[in-house]
C-alpha cells in the first residue's frame, strides 16, 4: 500500500495547467499508488458471472485483455448509445464552457486535469466521436476524435474510478450533462473485460451470496446485532430485542450492512434499535432481515443490470415475509437507487401496501409507488406529531453540523427531513457555508466504491473541499460533530476528519436520536451511546 | 493538440470560408451559386439535419428517470418543497425548463475556486463568477436580435416587432462617438454587445488554463466564424454599403422560392452569406447542437417522481438473482443454530438429503 502524504504535502495543490502543454490526448496515463484501487479478484467475478475474470494488477503492463477486447468495447459502447438517450445527448451536446471544471472534488483535491469532469467525460467522447460522428471520422485530432488503444483504456478506467458519481457537476452544467451517468455507463464498458476494482467486486460477490456487502452470514448478522442489545441495556437498563425475518410483521427495515459493521455507524443501528423499541408500545411491528440485509448496492458502480440483480432482494423479501411496506435506513447511494431505479427495476411491488406511519396513521404519499420510506421522514414525522418524548440536553456537549451526501442531496432533494429530526435532538447546530451543502453539497470523496485502503491519498483529496468546510465552522463556531446519513460517509469521514481536521467526529443521525429518547423506566444515563461520559451527569449518584 | 495549434486550425479553416465567396464572386462572379444554390444547400442541411439528429437521439430510450435534484423534494405538507428545482410534475418541469432555456439557470449558479494555502494549511473559496453567464446571455440574445432585425431584408412589407427592434436596438447608441458625425449610420447596440459577448467567449479559452486545456479546434472555430459573420456584417453596415433592395431582392427571392440574383451587390454581403451558410451547415454537426439537445436533457426535463409514479423501462430484461431458497438451502443449518426461523425445517433439509 503507498504511503499517504502528510496533509501539508498533499495540500501543494496546482490547479493551473501550463500554456504550452502538448495537450491531453499526447498524455499518456500514469497509474499512480495512492490514486487507483486494486483490480478485482478473479473470484469475486466468477462468483456472479461477470465476463473475463482474472488475476490483473493495474500497474502492470498487461492487463490481460481479451483478443478482441476493442471490438467488445465498441459493441458494448454503440448497444449503450442505443439504450440510453443520456449518453447520446452527453457525448453530443457539451460546450466546453468549462462551468463543471472547478466544481468536481476530485479536481479541487488534486488538481489532476483529467479530474476536471468535462475531461473525464471527454476521455470518453473522444473515442465517441472517432466511431460516431462523421467529423471524427474525417477529421480526426482536429474534430477532437482519436482511436481507441490499450492506453485509451487504461486512462478511461484510471480516471473513472475516481469519480465517486456524485452529480455536483451536473447541478452546474447548462445542458444537466451529469458526468455520474457517464462514469456508470464507462464502468459498465470496463466491467465487459472483466477491469472491475477488487473493492467493489468484492462486496458485489458477498451481497449476492450472504444478502451484504460484507459478507457477513445470518447467523453473525443476529450475533451482532444481539450484541449491540447489550450494549444498550449496559446504557439504559433496558433490553431491547430485535425479530429477525418474521413472517407476518408489518414493516422490513433494511439499513447499509456498514451500520451493523464498524464505529460509528454501529452507534446508528443501535439508534434505530433503540427507537424501534421505543414504539414498539405505540403499534410498531417491525422485522429484520438476514437476507435483504443490505441497503447499500455496490452493483449500482458495477452496472446497471448488477444493481438490479442486488436490488432485487429488497422486493423478494418484502413478499416473503408477507410485509405491508419496507422502511430504509440512513444511507447515501442507497436512496438514489430506491429513489429513481428500484420501482423501474424490480417493481411494481404490487404486493405491498402504501406505507402508513402506524403511529401517527401519516400516508407516506411520496413512497406511493416504491412503498419504500426513509428512516429519517419515518422520524421527522413522529417528531412532528410528538410521539417522541426527547431530551437535547443530552447532546449539549456536541456542537453539530450536517453533511447532506450526495445522492440523497442530487438524486431525491432530500434536504429538510434530516435537519428537521437534528434541530428536535440537538441544541447547537450551525449549518457549513451554503456553497458546501444542500444540492451544492461535496461528496466525502470516497463514494461509488472507492472507500479502498490502497487509494488513501485520493480520498483525502476528494474529501478536500468537505473537511475544509467542517474546519470553517468548527474554526468559526467550535463544531466538533459532523453528522450525515450515509454509512459510506460513516465509514469514510473519521478518516478524513482525522486528516484534515482533527478534532471533529461523525456520527450518524439516529445515533443522536436515540441519545435524545427518554424511555419509562430507563436507568439514568450518564453515558451517550458510545459509552462516553455525559458531561454534568458522571458525577451525580444513580438514583 | 496544444491550443496554438487548435487556433492556428480554426482560424485557418475561417480565413478559407472568407477566400472561397471572396474569389467565387469577386473573381470568378459565381453570384448563382453563392446566392442561392449554397443558401438552399445551407438550409437544407441545417433543418434536415437538425430533425436526423433530434429524431436519433430520440429513438434512444429514457430507460430511468434521472432528474438531478437541485431543491428540497415534495414531502410532507409542513415541509416546503421547491417546485422548480426538484419539480414532483410537468408544470414544475415546465418552469424549470424556461428558466433554463431562457436565463440558463444552471450556469447562473457558477461559482470560481479560489484556492489559497496558509501556513501550508488549504483554504477554500466558491468566489462570485458569472461573467460566463453574463457573456452567454449577451451573446445569446444579441444573436437572436440581430437574427430578428434581419427579418427586415426578407419581409415586405417590414413586421412591425422588427422595425421596434430595430429602433430599439438603434436608439441607445444614437450619439456614440466615435461612430458619430463620420456620416455613418446609427449604430446597433446588439452588434457591440455580440462582439463584446465574443470577444470575452474567446478570451477565456485562452487566458484561463483550465478552459484552454479543454477548448478543442471545434470550440474555436464556431467562435471564429461567428466572430467572421459579426464583422462582415458589421462592415457591411458601417464602411462597405451594400445596395440594400437588391440584397432584398435577392432574400425574398430565396424565401418565396422563386430566386433571382441581381447584379452589383457588393461582394462582402456574398461573404457574410457564405459565412452564415457554413455556420448553418456545420450547425447539426456540431456541440451547436446544444440548442435542441438541452430540450431532452433527462436530468434537467424529469420530474423527480419516481417513488410515487412508476417509470418503465422499455428494455427492461429478466436477470438472475440469488433467491432466497438458494441463500436458505447455504445457510439453513446456521440459520436453526442460530435460533433463526427457516422456511424448509432442518426434517426437510434431511429428507432431500436422503433422498438425493
Amino acid at each position: 500500500m503507498a504511503d499517504t502524504p502528510k496533509p501539508a504535502e498533499t495540500a501543494k495543490i496546482d490547479h493551473y495547467p501550463s500554456p504550452f502543454e502538448k495537450g491531453w490526448m499526447n498524455k499518456q496515463v500514469e497509474i499512480k499508488p495512492g490514486i487507483y484501487c486494486y483490480g478485482s479478484n478473479p473470484k469475486n467475478l466468477e462468483y456472479v458471472g461477470m465476463p473475463y475474470p482474472k488475476e490483473w494488477n493495474p500497474t502492470e503492463e498487461d492487463w490481460k485483455l481479451p483478443e478482441n477486447w476493442k471490438e467488445i468495447i465498441e459493441e458494448g459502447f454503440k448497444d449503450r448509445l442505443d439504450k440510453f438517450r443520456s449518453l447520446k445527448l452527453f457525448m453530443d451536446i457539451c460546450v466546453r464552457c468549462g462551468a463543471c471544471a472547478d466544481k468536481c472534488h476530485f479536481f479541487i483535491g488534486s488538481g489532476d486535469p483529467k479530474n476536471m469532469p468535462v475531461m473525464r467525460a471527454e476521455l470518453l467522447r473522444s473515442v465517441y466521436r472517432r466511431n460516431h460522428t462523421i467529423g471524427g471520422k474525417l477529421l480526426g485530432p482536429f474534430a477532437g476524435a482519436r482511436e481507441l488503444t490499450e492506453d485509451v483504456l487504461k486512462e478511461w478506467w484510471y480516471y473513472l474510478y475516481q469519480c465517486t458519481e456524485c452529480r455536483r457537476c451536473s447541478l452546474f452544467c447548462p445542458y444537466g450533462i451529469d458526468m455520474a451517468e457517464i462514469t456508470i455507463l464507462g464502468r459498465e464498458l470496463t466491467n465487459l473485460l472483466g477491469l472491475n476494482i477488487d473493492w467493489i467486486a468484492a462486496p458485489v460477490a458477498n451481497c449476492y451470496r450472504t444478502g451484504n456487502h460484507l459478507g457477513i452470514q445470518p447467523h453473525a448478522f443476529k450475533d451482532m446485532l444481539e450484541f449491540f442489545t447489550d450494549e444498550i441495556e449496559d446504557i439504559t437498563g433496558i433490553r431491547m430485542e430485535q425479530d429477525f425475518n418474521r413472517k407476518g410483521a408489518e414493516i422490513l427495515f433494511i439499513t447499509p450492512s456498514g451500520d451493523v459493521f464498524a464505529d460509528p455507524g454501529t452507534f446508528t443501528c443501535m439508534g434505530y434499535m433503540m427507537l424501534f423499541h421505543y414504539l414498539k408500545d405505540q403499534g410498531l411491528d417491525i422485522t429484520w432481515s438476514t437476507y435483504a440485509s443490505e441497503g447499500g448496492n455496490f452493483g449500482y458502480f458495477t452496472s446497471h443490470e448488477m444493481a438490479k440483480r442486488l436490488n432485487a432482494k429488497m422486493y423478494a423479501e418484502a413478499k416473503r415475509l408477507g410485509v405491508k411496506w419496507i422502511l430504509g435506513g440512513e444511507c447515501g447511494h442507497m436512496w438514489r437507487v430506491l429513489n429513481q431505479y428500484m420501482d423501474t427495476f424490480n417493481g411494481p411491488a404490487d404486493f405491498l401496501e402504501e406505507p402508513v406511519s402506524p403511529i401517527t396513521g401519516t400516508k407516506f404519499e411520496n413512497a406511493k409507488t416504491t412503498k419504500m420510506t426513509h428512516i429519517i421522514e419515518f422520524t421527522a414525522d413522529l417528531m412532528k406529531h410528538n410521539k417522541l418524548k426527547l431530551d437535547p440536553s443530552r447532546n449539549d456537549h456536541l456542537k453539530v453540523t450536517f453533511h447532506d451526501s450526495c445522492n440523497p442531496a442530487r438524486g431525491m432533494g432530500f434536504l429538510e427531513e434530516p435537519r428537521y429530526v437534528i434541530k428536535n435532538v440537538c441544541n447547537n447546530f450551525y449549518e457549513m457555508p451554503p456553497e458546501t451543502i444542500r444540492e451544492q453539497t461535496f461528496c466525502c470523496g470516497s463514494g461509488a466504491g472507492l472507500n479502498a485502503g490502497e487509494n488513501l491519498e485520493l480520498r483525502m483529496r476528494g474529501g478536500l473541499p468537505r473537511a475544509n468546510a467542517v474546519k470553517y465552522v468548527h474554526e468559526k463556531h467550535g463544531v466538533n460533530m459532523l453528522s450525515c446519513i450515509c454509512a459510506i460517509d460513516r465509514a469514510v469521514l473519521p478518516n478524513l476528519m482525522e486528516y484534515w481536521v482533527p478534532e471533529v467526529d461523525v456520527t450518524g443521525v439516529h445515533e443522536m436520536v436515540a441519545n435524545a429518547l427518554v424511555f419509562e423506566g430507563e436507568k439514568k444515563r450518564t453515558t451517550d451511546l458510545r459509552g462516553e461520559s455525559l458531561p454534568g451527569m458522571e458525577d451525580e449518584e444513580d438514583v | 493538440m496544444n491550443f496554438v495549434l487548435s487556433i492556428l486550425f480554426s482560424s485557418f479553416a475561417v480565413i478559407v470560408v472568407v477566400l472561397i465567396p471572396w474569389i467565387g464572386v469577386g473573381a470568378l462572379d459565381l453570384r448563382i451559386l453563392f446566392g442561392i444554390i449554397i443558401p438552399y444547400a445551407a438550409m437544407v442541411t441545417f433543418f434536415v439535419g437538425i430533425v436526423v439528429r433530434v429524431i436519433d437521439w430520440s429513438r434512444s430510450p429514457v430507460p430511468f428517470r434521472i432528474p438531478t435534484t437541485a431543491g428540497q423534494e415534495w414531502s410532507f405538507p409542513w415541509i416546503k418543497s421547491n417546485p422548480i428545482d426538484n419539480p414532483k410534475g410537468t408544470g414544475g418541469v415546465v418552469i424549470r425548463m424556461i428558466f433554463e432555456v431562457l436565463t440558463f439557470r444552471s450556469l447562473f449558479r457558477n461559482t470560481r475556486l479560489e484556492y489559497r494555502r496558509i501556513d501550508g494549511v488549504p483554504k477554500i473559496d466558491y468566489e462570485w463568477e458569472k461573467w460566463l453567464w453574463v457573456a452567454a446571455l449577451l451573446f445569446h440574445y444579441s444573436f437572436l436580435v440581430i437574427f430578428l432585425r434581419h427579418f427586415r431584408f426578407f419581409t415586405e412589407p417590414v413586421p412591425g416587432f422588427v422595425t421596434l427592434l430595430q429602433n430599439l436596438d438603434g436608439f441607445m447608441q444614437m450619439g456614440a462617438a466615435p461612430f458619430n458625425g463620420f456620416g455613418l449610420p446609427g449604430v446597433y447596440l446588439t452588434d457591440m454587445l455580440l462582439m463584446a459577448a465574443l470577444t470575452w467567449l474567446l478570451l477565456r479559452r485562452i487566458l484561463y488554463s483550465q478552459i484552454r486545456y479543454i477548448s478543442l479546434p471545434a470550440d474555436y472555430f464556431p467562435l471564429f466564424l461567428i466572430i467572421a459573420l459579426g464583422f462582415s456584417g458589421m462592415l457591411m453596415r458601417y464602411l462597405f454599403r451594400v445596395d440594400v433592395t437588391k440584397v432584398k431582392e435577392l432574400a425574398i427571392g430565396l424565401f418565396k422560392f422563386s430566386p433571382v440574383s441581381p447584379e452589383g451587390i457588393g461582394v462582402i454581403f456574398y461573404i457574410h452569406l457564405f459565412i452564415l451558410c457554413v455556420l448553418i451547415a456545420y450547425f447539426p454537426f456540431s456541440k451547436l447542437m446544444h440548442l435542441a439537445g438541452i430540450f431532452l436533457s433527462p436530468t434537467r426535463n424529469l420530474s423527480n417522481n419516481s417513488r410515487f409514479v412508476r417509470h418503465v423501462n422499455p428494455w427492461s430484461y429478466p436477470v438472475k438473482t440469488h433467491t432466497y431458497e438458494e441463500y436458505e438451502d447455504e445457510f439453513r443449518d446456521k440459520m436453526i443454530e442460530a435460533g433463526l426461523p427457516v422456511d424448509k425445517g432442518a426434517e426437510s433439509t434431511a429428507e432431500t438429503e436422503e433422498k438425493e
